[in-house]
């Protein structure tokens, strides 16, 4: 970023001319090592691979794996599980856009009026993940459950047909998702809020904005980088998640996560499970870099 | 200034300002990769294959299982066994009575776990990588179901002791019929039966009116959204052929092809494809009608849950059967085989099944429970000792030639799930 500096404010001095020799200094490094080993080991190493594996053909009766170059399985997975690629999209789409509607308010009240409490109210946000994310859901499936506590007594007070349900269809699916990932949405947003310098506010006010504009036209700017750090840590791992949609969906709820576990773990069918992970990853890095350029890359590295 | 060390700035910055951003993520990714020349790094992660049937690392030795290799073993006093969930007879504090009285008998400690929640995902995660490595997976007794692929490849690959037919004298005197010389296992070479039971159809009768004599109902557009099904290729296929008038042991791709049309047909009634949480959904009822497993329909009955009936529709039921095996690795195969010939007591089974409930693999069991153990619903019950209508009723699972016919099977039914 441009760097407007008042004429009276004093400036920074520049860095230090460098110099002509340097000595190796091995402490910097050192300190990176755990978190380049890291990244290495977990990362790199599974990340080459599942690419690997997505290319090579194994035999089902043995189960070698050789390298083909069969870049066809990824043709072949892609007209097979197009509607469950889609069906994640959307879906994880869907749950994104209903935790930034809920989770920006929220954000914005801590944000702004939580005052000497902002901590605690922080802290019931993140309350439930203290309990198993596997947990919770199934939670829910006893509380909409067709006769369960919310359901039932509708359906007793025929309110509801009887063989209304909630569960298995697609809308129990986003609300479930929508329901686990909302702290992930909310947090990022607050963040942004909360470092908004007040005195801008101020003088928003002070040149004769109204409340509509200030929030319009300086506050929601001054979030927007927020909001897509909140849209990728909600809508990366929602796209990928297969317990909603297993515990909470039903027929023709099926998403790419439920997909690749069951060609993981049931079918043994590695170049198969590989070749949608690595399309799903393509996928979602293709939408960041096109999200990030409609937003302005410049001012969401600042915050990423 | 001048004696301060120098350090690279976008280093330092990296390492203590956290401001490592995407930008440069992306960028040195991008120069890591083209450095690396990722043809290289990509075609080196060929896994090794099976040998099956030669003497390749990750294979035991060629005499395991004959008579002079069980002559050389010796009992260790400590057995491994893993089971599935509430499959043991539960005692006082969790005890599980016919394990303490095998220790008090033989002297033979036994740790019990119960971690087989699935037979394919037990196989990719707790067989395959170990033994295909040579190493063991750490139990003595697991326990197969022969309608799905992994107890079949367990046997191709050679990975199971074959038994000590010299040390079954209860298995050949009382082993039920049902369960002796099956055809997945001729001869009992490598397993004896856990238990065995019967996939049918359980309904609500609050919202079913019966009685159910075909597995039409379950494509009855009456009970839409309230229909269960289990998310399992062998067990949706079968239905499938047997809503066809197929009878799945003999059938052909083509009727494969034609009772997946079936299934699709019925997939707009369906409310979800179920795994072992189909019994949940039934109770809860959120399912009125579902394909269900025998022994939970019995046990959920018992818990109070008395308006889940089963039904036995006319095309047949599917009857499967729980093997106990010892994967090559097991390293107290003798005290193991103690154990397995120990359950075909007929006293001890009916501890064992008077828990259970599914169908018991020894008959002269039903005898005890009805007068020892003062259960005769459990003893009477043709699910857990089957009548001749029940045996005339159970059809066998269709076995896969090869790989080749499994991949074929799972391709067909598999996609109705998804």
């Amino acid at each position: 970023m441009e760097r407007h500096v008042h004429p009276d404010l004093p400036v920074e001095p520049d860095e230090p001319p460098r110099r002509a020799r340097r000595r190796f200094q091995p402490a910097p490094y050192l300190l990176g090592a755990p978190a380049i080993l890291w990244l290495a080991i977990l990362f790199i190493v599974p990340l080459f691979t599942m690419l690997s594996l997505s290319l090579q053909t194994c035999d089902p009766n043995t189960y070698a794996c050789t390298m083909t170059w069969n870049f066809g399985e990824f043709g072949n997975v892609i007209s097979r599980y197009s509607d469950q690629l889609i069906r994640s999209i959307v879906y994880a789409g869907a749950a994104t856009v209903i935790d930034l509607v809920i989770a920006f308010p929220l954000a914005y009240w801590i944000a702004f009026y939580g005052g000497r409490r902002k901590n605690f109210y922080l802290l019931m946000l993140l309350v439930p993940f203290f309990v198993s994310f596997v947990i919770r859901t199934t939670a829910w499936q006893f509380l909409l459950a067709d006769q369960g506590p919310i359901l039932g007594p509708l359906k007793s007070l025929h309110l509801l047909p009887q063989n209304y349900h909630v569960l298995a269809t697609w809308i129990a699916v986003v609300a479930g998702m929508a329901y686990n990932y909302l702290p992930f949405t909310a947090l990022p947003l607050y963040v942004a809020l909360e470092r908004i310098d007040r005195r801008v506010i101020e003088a928003a006010g002070d040149l004769y904005s109204n409340r509509t504009s200030v929030f319009m036209r300086v506050i929601f700017p001054l979030a927007i980088p927020g909001i897509f750090a909140a849209f990728l840590l909600t809508f990366v791992p929602a796209a990928g998640d297969f317990v909603n949609a297993s515990i909470l969906g039903g027929t023709n709820n099926t998403m790419i996560g439920n997909v690749i576990q069951q060609a993981f773990l049931v079918q043994n069918d590695y170049p198969a499970a590989s070749a949608l992970s690595a399309i799903l990853m393509a996928a979602m890095l293709i939408g960041i870099f096109a999200y990030s350029k409609i937003l302005g890359a410049r001012t969401i590295e600042e915050y990423v | 200034m001048t004696d301060e060390p120098v350090i690279d700035p976008s280093l330092l910055r990296g390492l203590t300002q956290s401001r490592f951003t995407r930008r440069d993520l992306f960028r040195y990714a991008g120069a890591a990769g083209g450095a690396l020349g990722i043809s290289a790094i990509l075609a080196a992660c060929g896994t090794k294959g099976i040998a099956t049937g030669s003497a390749a690392s990750g294979k035991p030795n060629a005499n395991m299982g004959t008579a002079a290799w069980w002559a050389q073993q010796s009992e260790h006093k400590v057995l491994d066994f893993d089971n599935w969930p509430y499959y043991m007879d539960i005692g006082p504090n969790n005890s599980h009575p016919s394990l303490d009285e095998f220790t008090k008998k033989t002297g033979i400690k036994v740790n019990y776990t119960e971690n087989i929640q699935d037979n394919p995902s037990y196989w990719t995660q707790h067989i395959l990588p170990q033994l295909r490595a040579g190493q063991s997976q750490g139990h003595d007794i697991i326990v197969l179901t022969n309608n799905d692929y992994p107890l079949g490849y367990m046997l191709n690959f050679g990975w199971a002791i074959p038994l000590d037919h010299s040390a079954m004298p209860n298995f050949d005197k009382y082993a039920s019929k049902l369960v002796t010389n099956p055809s997945w296992d001729p001869g009992n070479t490598y397993t004896m039966a856990w238990q065995s039971g019967y996939t049918l159809i359980a309904y609500n009768t609050k919202y079913v009116k019966g009685p159910i004599n075909s597995v039409d109902v379950l494509w009855d557009p009456q009970y839409k959204g309230k229909i269960g099904m289990f998310g399992n290729a062998s067990e949706l296929g079968c239905v499938g052929l047997l809503a066809l008038g197929k009878d799945p042991a003999t059938s052909t791709p083509d009727d494969w092809t034609a009772a997946a049309a079936k299934l699709q047909e019925q997939k707009p009634l369906v409310r979800s494809y179920y795994d072992q949480d189909y019994i949940k959904a039934l109770k809860a009822e959120d399912t009125w009608i579902s394909m269900a497993w025998s022994g939970d329909i019995f046990q959920a009955g018992l818990q109070g849950y008395d308006t889940l009936q089963v039904a036995i529709p006319q095309e047949g039921v599917m009857f499967w059967t729980d093997n106990m095996l010892m994967p090559y690795t097991a390293s107290n195969p003798k005290d193991a085989m103690v154990y397995m010939d120990y359950v075909y007591d007929p006293k001890v089974q009916a501890v064992i099944e008077d828990y259970n409930n599914y169908v018991c693999p020894v008959p002269s069991s039903k005898g005890i429970i009805a007068t020892d153990l003062h259960d005769p619903a459990v003893a009477n019950s043709p699910l857990v000792f089957p009548n001749s209508q029940m045996i005339a009723a159970s059809k066998n699972y269709y076995q896969w030639k090869d790989a080749q016919d499994l991949k074929t099977w799972n391709d067909t039914f598999i996609p109705i799930f998804q």
